[in-house]
């Protein structure tokens, strides 16, 4: 593996070639081709960070149509079949198009600083994978306006729902899920070789700041699941369109294993959108609280056995649908086991803050909110985990309302805490203080 | 790692080849949805193939593009021993996930065998889902006569499956005496050894087509027979895609070989498409045991 570098390569270390070409992408930038060529991991993260906001913008419009149509119950602004649009998109579009890319974008910023590497490992690439996601989403956004509607089959597109049941448009989803994948997973292999390959002298593992070790457990995450999706999409597709029963019962298949596809790439999916959130919090915690992190080796193996039990937990979304008794025992104690980890993460959060010298800058109000309010999610995850009670609480508004906690009050608070925190770095300029708290008071307060 | 060499870790100028990389994509998911949807509805292909096509080509135009500046790159010196690790974890981590992609079709495979067929046959406490929903079904694999009354006939591994897992072995030992003879600077072994690997890889491809065709009117085994088919459709198919690519990529290094490319120490792209091919031969004799014959 090692025995790559040739004459030729030692002779352009000596020269003063390789040192110029480094500094190639300071060089002069024009308009509108700067951000479509660009090289530079910072661009990157930049265009990363804006397209997340826009497609947090757009998300959100969709959840204000959701919102006006049950401000009173029965029929009133909008037809049944376009709100079952308007959920869908605005699932796909807040977990693929928001969170997801603004994690990125954060990684970009912020991992080859971290780690002292003068840029990404793979910089072509990465510009790649930033400019497949707008395209993506104009393919899901446009499909809303095709004959017989946009994807209607909620987020996680069950068959027959998105098989038997669903429009034309379902195979521009696939496609657009197809390519937002490909986006994912070349996102994912430059973090990790970046991680691994790229980190200064001196920087050793267990010196990585949190942030970075969380994204390089998320990335291994999202290179392991993300074909597993391309695979499940893949099948609802010729299911449709081409004849094929994977799951349809009349050819030998089974509407229940399209849940058990979707789901080994689901569970680790909403890993994939805390597993950083959990890095920022424990960036910003100690640094208000001026202490060091508590725990850091227990923070590093928590986050590894979070991510290694995400694995085999995801038949806790179909407890419902169907497996035998030992099937449903295992899951059930295996997602139990999870909130270990998590919880261990936030005692080391608490304990930092413990006698620290906390000053309430507005990053330090974010992360608060995020721990108490994910520690609610957290235990409404538990109680969902249980396998009678979930018997009860599955497919109600209980578990929306458990993964809007950890999703809005958790990862996007943290996305909030973490734009506060680096934007004064990244910029140079330094945010109102009073409106930030205004902005901090209006979040928390409707939530 | 030294320092030095760290300072100078080759990060590449701007590029075009990328955007037009997402445009191509663009292209061909545009184009794929649509002509899925048209086929699907009037079962004729409407404006959605050209679209394809146009998008396919891009993406060769845009590989090329890309690849000779990395070509060029290589040749002048600027990868450093770095990059080249970069460049050897990043296409590691891609098989990983093609890996990942053929486990999702595994997956289907051994559920739809070990349980969906079984329990429609009324194994374990479905008794009544077969009673009342599919009084008349066996539970059986190869999976012959679907719930809904669908038939076919099995594909067995002898003759030419066989043949084809003989000549893909063959093949991964060829091109790893073609990766010897370029480490020990034996160019005569490095070139025969890997036009022979193609050839081979180009046999392979050619039976799997006499297959599909001995499938569909023999055998009357086709894409839609159940569950069967199914999985026996897609996973030789994607299979059969990767060695398609895989026989390309080895093709552009042999060309790159007759050029006097590569050095003992210097040759990521041919050491990427070894892997590669590797990977392919593991994913055929996986397939081969669980498809073909068990
Ligand atoms: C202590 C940790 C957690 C546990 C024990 C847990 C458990 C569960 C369970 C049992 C369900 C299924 C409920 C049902 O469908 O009846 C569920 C749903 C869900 N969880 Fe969690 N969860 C945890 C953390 C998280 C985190 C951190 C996220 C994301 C950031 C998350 C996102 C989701 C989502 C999106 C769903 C619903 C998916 C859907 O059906 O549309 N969970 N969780
Ligand atoms: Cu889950």
């Amino acid at each position: 593996m090692n025995s790559v570098t040739s004459t030729q390569d030692t002779a352009a270390h000596e020269s003063d070639h390789g040192h110029d070409s480094h500094h190639a992408h300071h060089g002069p930038a024009k308009g509108i081709k700067r951000w479509l060529y660009t090289t530079n991991h910072k661009d990157i993260g930049t265009l990363y960070l804006w397209f997340a906001f826009i497609m947090f913008l757009t998300g959100g419009a969709m959840a204000m149509v959701i919102r006006a149509e049950l401000f009173q119950p029965g029929l009133q602004i909008v037809e049944p079949h376009f709100f079952n649009q308007m959920t869908t998109v605005h699932g796909l579009i807040m977990v693929f198009g928001a969170v997801m890319p603004a994690f990125t974008g954060l990684a970009n910023w912020m991992i080859p600083m971290m780690i002292g590497a003068p840029d990404m490992a793979l910089p072509r690439m990465n510009n790649l994978s930033f400019w497949i996601l707008p395209f993506a989403f104009l393919i899901l956004l446009a499909s809303l306006f095709v004959e017989g509607g946009g994807p209607a089959f909620g987020w996680t597109f069950y068959a027959p729902l998105s098989t038997t049941y669903s429009g034309d448009s379902t195979a521009l989803f696939v496609f657009s899920v197809h390519i937002m994948g490909i986006s994912s997973i070349m996102g994912a292999i430059n973090v990790i070789v970046t991680i691994w390959n790229m980190r200064a002298p001196g920087m050793t593992w267990l010196k990585m700041p949190l942030f970075v070790w969380t994204w390089l457990i998320t990335a291994f995450l999202l290179i392991a699941v993300m074909p597993v999706l391309a695979g499940a999409v893949t099948m609802v597709l010729t299911d449709k369109f081409f004849g094929t029963s994977f799951f349809d019962a009349a050819g030998g298949g089974d509407p229940v294993m399209f849940q058990h596809i979707f789901w080994f790439f689901g569970h680790p999916e909403v890993y994939i959108m805390i597993l950083p959130a959990f890095g920022i919090i424990s960036t910003i915690v100690p640094t208000f609280s001026r202490k060091k992190l508590f725990g850091y080796t227990s923070m590093v193996y928590a986050t590894v056995s979070i991510a290694g039990l995400s694995f085999v937990v995801w038949a806790h979304h179909m407890f419902t649908t169907g497996m035998p008794v030992y099937a449903e025992l295992f899951f059930m104690y295996c997602t139990m086991l999870i909130s270990v980890p998590t919880g261990v993460k936030v005692f080391n959060w608490v304990a930092t803050m413990w006698r620290g010298a906390i000053s309430y800058e507005v990053p330090m109000l974010f992360s608060l909110a995020f721990i108490v309010l994910f520690t609610f999610g957290g235990f409404s995850g538990l109680m969902l985990a249980i396998t009678p009670v979930d018997f009860q609480y599955h497919d109600t508004y209980f578990v929306v309302a458990h993964f809007h906690y950890v999703l809005v009050t958790g990862a996007i608070f943290s996305l909030i805490a973490a734009a506060y925190y680096w934007l004064p770095k990244w910029t140079g300029v330094m945010y109102d203080v009073g409106l930030a708290k205004l902005h901090f008071l209006v979040f928390t307060y409707f939530r | 790692m030294s320092q030095t060499e760290h300072t100078e870790y080759y990060v590449p100028a701007q590029s075009p080849w990328p955007i037009l990389g997402a445009i191509a994509l663009f292209l061909i998911a545009v184009g794929a949805g649509t002509l899925v949807a048209q086929l699907g509805k009037t079962g004729e292909a409407g404006w959605g193939k050209w679209v394809l096509i146009v998008g396919i080509i891009a993406v060769l135009f845009m590989m090329i593009g890309w690849f000779r500046d990395q070509v060029i790159e290589s040749r002048t010196g600027l990868h450093s021993q770095q990059l080249g690790v970069s460049y050897r974890q990043g296409m590691s981590w891609f098989i990983f996930s093609e890996v990942m992609f053929f486990a999702a079709f595994f997956g289907a495979l051994f559920y739809a065998r070990m349980i969906s067929v079984p329990w429609l046959g009324g194994a374990g406490n479905n008794e009544m889902t077969n009673v009342v929903l599919w009084p008349n079904f066996q539970a059986m694999w190869p999976l012959t006569t679907t719930p809904d009354g669908t038939t076919t006939q099995a594909m067995g591994p002898m003759g030419l499956p066989l043949i084809n897992t003989i000549i893909l072995v063959v093949s991964s030992v060829t091109v790893h005496f073609a990766h010897v003879g370029l480490e020990q600077n034996k160019r005569k072994q490095l070139s025969n050894m890997l036009l022979l690997t193609i050839v081979l890889g180009c046999i392979f491809l050619f039976l799997q087509v006499e297959e599909y065709i001995h499938a569909y009117r023999d055998l009357g085994l086709k894409l839609d027979s159940g569950v069967y088919g199914n999985t026996f459709f897609l996973l030789t198919g994607f299979h059969g895609m990767h060695v398609t690519l895989g026989t390309l990529f080895l093709i552009v290094m042999y060309f790159r070989v007759l050029k006097g490319h590569f050095t003992p120490d210097n040759h990521f792209a041919f050491q990427a498409a070894s892997w590669y091919w590797h990977f392919v031969d593991v994913v055929w004799l996986c397939l081969f045991v669980f498809v073909y014959v068990l």
